[in-house]
């Protein structure tokens, strides 16, 4: 499953800027309130959390090394 | 929940203690638990107690008066914080937030003085963590004054990446970072972190692969972040 960003709907503030800078589509705001659109093909590019003024969106990230990777894999 | 001796064992603070001392000094321990992004604490608030972190992680940081944050540690289990408010009577040096669901060990200045009058032993111990602290703010001061931003997020990384337990271990032992975390720990800006990481990327060091940041030369992250590999 795809990871995408974390949305805190309590801090959202309905400025719509996430949806402004969103090149796959997928936020929208809805009753001033921010909704995932689950079918747009989110890249984590991550500039909706960038443009938030309220934190309301968070894309944390998994720091790896590839080796770790690979093992996990394996096993 | 009963606080349970094995979890206190673990903790460094109580190393090398008997049975009968650890047990005697539960007695003066209490649990805490925290969601993710619960405020633990609030800088120059009065200190009331050192904390352990049982499971979970939490960061340390300062809040500039322009609402800037340093993050000055990440805190994992077995690891403690608080302590130097507790020990020099001052108020809570920093603020602390849950980065993950976390569970806490407590224990309160005035029951860790009667603690350490009892278990003289005790001080070697944190006499020995709260050099450690030092050492790690020497570092972070080090690195603050004289290393450019992207050698720092170098050196962030590889930290990260090696000091967190395994992918897919006990949860909440590698906690996932915003970029805007990584500009709190590393002292500058969200947009000069994004700008770093495609600098790192475009030099052959990392890949961005959606929400995992992979380490791909590890010696050109040493290199930058004036680790000597071992």
């Amino acid at each position: 499953m795809l990871v995408k960003p974390i949305l805190n709907e309590a801090l959202c503030n309905g400025c719509g800027l996430c949806v402004t800078v969103c090149q796959c589509g997928g936020m929208v705001i809805v009753a001033s309130i921010i909704k995932r659109v689950d079918v747009a093909d989110c890249r984590y590019c991550a500039e909706c959390e960038l443009v938030c003024p309220t934190g309301a969106i968070q894309c944390p990230y998994e720091i790896v090394i590839e080796e770790s990777i690979e093992m996990t894999i394996e096993e | 929940m009963a606080i349970e001796i094995e979890l206190l064992k673990s903790i460094p603070y109580f190393l090398g203690l008997s049975a009968a001392e650890l047990e005697a000094i539960k007695q003066h321990v209490f649990e805490q638990s925290a969601e993710r992004n619960d405020m633990i604490l609030l800088e120059e608030e009065a200190a009331h107690a050192v904390y352990f972190v049982v499971s979970g992680v939490v960061k340390v940081f300062k809040t500039s008066v322009e609402g800037k944050e340093q993050i000055l540690c990440i805190v994992k289990a077995g690891e403690s914080f608080n302590d130097i408010a507790v020990f020099d009577g001052g108020p809570n040096p920093a603020s602390v937030i849950a980065m993950t669901p976390v569970v806490l060990y407590g224990i309160t200045k005035t029951d860790m003085e009667t603690i350490l009058r009892r278990h003289p032993g005790l001080a070697t111990n944190v006499i020995k963590i709260l050099s450690k602290k030092v050492r790690h703010f020497v570092s972070l001061v080090e690195d603050l004054s004289f290393r450019h931003v992207t050698d720092r997020l170098a050196k962030l990384l590889l930290e990260y990446a090696t000091d967190h337990g395994p992918i897919g271990g006990e949860a909440g032992a590698r906690p996932r970072l915003t970029q805007q975390e990584m500009a709190a720990m590393v002292g500058t800006a969200r947009e000069v972190v994004g700008r770093s990481l495609k600098a790192l990327e475009e030099e052959g060091a990392i890949r961005m692969d959606r929400h995992r940041i992979v380490i791909v030369n590890k010696k050109r992250l040493e290199e930058m972040s004036g680790v000597t590999a071992g």
